[in-house]
């Protein structure tokens, strides 16, 4: 089917939708573009993000190892901060794993089509920023080696975990989201490994694909499982995309200090999770669709879609902050109302007015249609957008520990090289798995793709010349 | 479709379904079973450097225990008797057995003789033996049957998880104050109330909370 539209943002109500694939929608094309990326030889920039990325690995390894020999001292952590980036770092990299989950069960159980071509690689970046997140509070316990006594294992010393702790159940609310989106992920995969199996050369690639499709032969049964083992996967998920963030929260909420003690949290946590996600979403597959020519299968469609809901969250998140400010003054608690006020006029008012540039103003651009088709603009806010959700975990930990009640602890923080050198080895770790990723499988849902082109909705009568598809009651 | 597999992996599956419980089961039973306390540390008996017979000396000869653990009842440790105390018996008895040369050197040099411990707690764990006497623990309740040894053993554990059985209810291992270094006390069959003991002036409170122990 050779339809040129390079454009299919415009759409008309009345009319009927631009279709979701552009350019060659073949069942073929779509197979043939997406295992091309790891068929041809990597492309140069993808070597040099794949370097950056091993150096940034190595940097975590060797803070890792001088953390685990020395001990959490080696961070800025001081009396009265003793949550420093640490943590912030790990609800950032748990925050960014939201869209993941979001896009592949909510969107699946909404029937949102076009989730099909961005949902493998947000699935992916979803696991791999869970990885992320794991690293930061399982370093932070300071003896690593008994970071086990996290789980309530029945032992010699008859301790338990304290149920009552926020904190135990985020070890449960983070395994069991990282062990379902691991699930769901390879579960939506093993189509497109039978693909792999059946395309590839070499002997290895052919038995590793081969053994992990799980003897894959497309059969009508196979598909009948499948769909059903998928479907109810989203459904186990779709709760997960709120409970995980909502039991972050808790971490904070549930403790009394002024700044941390606030019921919006859940709600606010979790719009600033699915935020932060499709940020990520965009830096991601901006590079990725323009590196492995996919533009016609991650379309400006679905670009825009994501910008929209950045949009959303992003003034679900500035309404937040207001509504803890409101709070904090129609509460009428003195110790809260200066939080408030010293988080916004204090010592780190650089870092508050930092978050709110990003977080709040940055997304209202995207009320233009031409700042959410244009991939530049695209690109640029959704880096701010990264940077002001990670200033947001810092300004919600930091500013709120550094003054508690008695004015004789107060303290400044002040990161040492070692939180920093932390912060950017975990990148490391994320670029490295994403890059492997890409090589290694493939980076959009090939058999879900081919479920939305028009070849797959076959019908009796010729299409539409308007772009329809020729849908009407009983024409089947 | 081409064939990448050999015919018997398609066996591999039911091999796997019908061999993991199992293995999983048997592995959780070795950690559970080998890396306990119980089984790595009951029964540890080191060589002394001298024959000395517990069995002997107070289970046949009927000593008490504090006559040579003299500070059990005010400090911390149960003192290990300097040689001199050896001596107040040996200076006048088997005066001449071979067994005792190491301790008659020990006497004349002043080099005190090198006993190996039995019972060690780790470092991070604060143990006195005096709130315990004073709360009613005999030495048996810990120790065994140390009058029946002619080498001492470890009897219990000494985990964790066996300080907290007590600490969590220690009723049934207190005994009234006159019997703590009485060997026979029966711990299980007694009539022995506690909170009637005119004796005691408070009630038997162990600490559960972690700092209790580790200070």
């Amino acid at each position: 089917m050779a339809v040129t539209i390079t454009d299919n943002s415009n759409f008309d109500p009345v009319d009927g939708r631009a279709p979701l694939i552009l350019g060659d929608d073949s069942f073929a094309g779509i197979t043939q573009a997406v295992a091309r990326p790891m068929e041809d030889p990597a492309p140069t920039a993808l070597k040099v993000v794949f370097g950056i990325g091993l150096m940034l690995l190595g940097l975590l390894g060797v803070s890792l190892a001088y953390l685990i020999y020395k001990g959490t001292g080696i961070w800025g952590l001081n009396n009265p901060v003793g949550w420093g980036w640490a943590i912030v770092n790990f609800v950032f990299w748990v925050g960014i794993g939201h869209a993941g989950t979001l896009i592949s069960a909510i969107l699946f159980l909404f029937r949102q089509k076009w989730r099909t071509s961005i949902n493998r690689a947000a699935e992916a970046m979803t696991i791999f920023a869970v990885m992320c997140a794991l690293i930061f509070p399982g370093v932070h316990v300071g003896r690593v080696w008994v970071a086990y006594w996290l789980l309530p294992l029945p032992n010699q010393m008859a301790m338990w975990p304290n149920f009552r702790s926020p904190l135990l159940w985020d070890v449960f609310a983070v395994s069991i989201y990282g062990t379902v989106s691991i699930l769901f992920w390879y579960t939506g995969l093993i189509p497109d490994l039978a693909t792999m199996r059946d395309r590839s050369k070499g002997a290895l690639a052919k038995k590793l694909y081969g053994l992990f499709a799980l003897g894959w032969r497309g059969s009508n049964r196979h598909w009948q499982n499948y769909e059903r083992a998928y479907l109810i996967l989203a459904g186990l998920s779709t709760p997960l995309v709120l409970s995980v963030h909502t039991i972050v929260s808790f971490d904070f909420a549930v403790s009394q200090l002024p700044g941390w003690h606030t019921t919006i949290f859940p709600p606010y946590f979790v719009a600033g999770a699915i935020f932060s996600g499709f940020a990520m979403v965009l830096t991601l597959m901006i590079p990725v669709r323009s590196l492995f020519n996919l533009q016609h299968i991650i379309t400006t469609r679905h670009l825009e879609n994501t910008a929209k809901i950045i949009l959303l969250t992003g003034s679900l998140v500035g309404y937040a902050y207001a509504m803890e400010f409101f709070i904090a003054w129609y509460g009428g608690n003195a110790y809260e109302s200066y939080a408030f006020v010293n988080r916004m006029f204090g010592p780190y008012a650089w870092a508050y007015w930092t978050m709110v540039s990003c977080n709040v103003i940055t997304p209202q651009i995207f009320w233009f249609k031409k700042a959410r088709t244009n991939v530049y603009i695209l690109f640029v806010a959704s880096i701010f957008v990264n940077i002001g959700m990670w200033f947001e975990r810092f300004v919600i930990t930091v500013t709120s520990l550094h003054r508690d009640f008695l004015p004789s602890s107060w303290d400044y923080f002040h990161p040492t090289f070692w939180d920093v050198s932390t912060f950017l080895g975990s990148f490391g770790l994320f670029l490295v798995m994403f890059c492997l990723f890409l090589r290694f499988l493939p980076a959009v849902a090939i058999a879900e793709v081919k479920a939305v082109t028009p070849a797959a909705d076959p019908h009796h009568h010729p299409h539409a010349e308007n772009g329809d598809d020729g849908h009407d009651e009983g024409g089947h | 479709m081409a064939v990448i597999f050999p015919k018997w992996t398609n066996r591999v599956p039911m091999v796997l379904a019908a061999g993991m419980p199992v293995v999983t089961v048997a592995l959780i039973f070795l950690i559970w079973y080998t890396w306990s306390p119980r089984y790595t540390d009951v029964g540890y008996q080191p060589e002394q450097p001298v024959p000395f017979s517990h069995a002997l000396h107070a289970g046949n000869l009927g000593m008490d225990c504090r006559y040579c653990h003299n500070t059990v009842e005010q400090g911390p440790h149960a003192a290990i008797p300097p040689t001199s105390t050896c001596m107040n018996c040996h200076a006048q008895v088997q005066t001449e057995s071979p067994r005792l040369e190491t301790v008659r050197q020990s006497a004349e040099t002043g080099e005190p003789i090198p006993w190996v411990r039995v019972h060690l707690l780790p470092d991070y764990a604060y143990f006195d033996h005096s709130v315990h006497l004073a709360a009613g623990v005999g030495c048996s309740s810990c120790h065994g049957r140390v009058d029946r040894m002619v080498e001492v053993r470890q009897a219990e554990p000494l985990s964790m998880r066996w300080c907290l059985d007590c600490h969590r209810d220690p009723e049934p291992n207190l005994r009234p104050h006159d019997q703590i270094t009485n060997m026979d006390w029966d711990v299980a069959n007694n009539d022995y109330n506690p909170s009637e003991d005119p004796h005691r002036t408070r009630d038997v409170n162990p600490p559960q909370h972690c700092s209790g122990c580790h200070r």
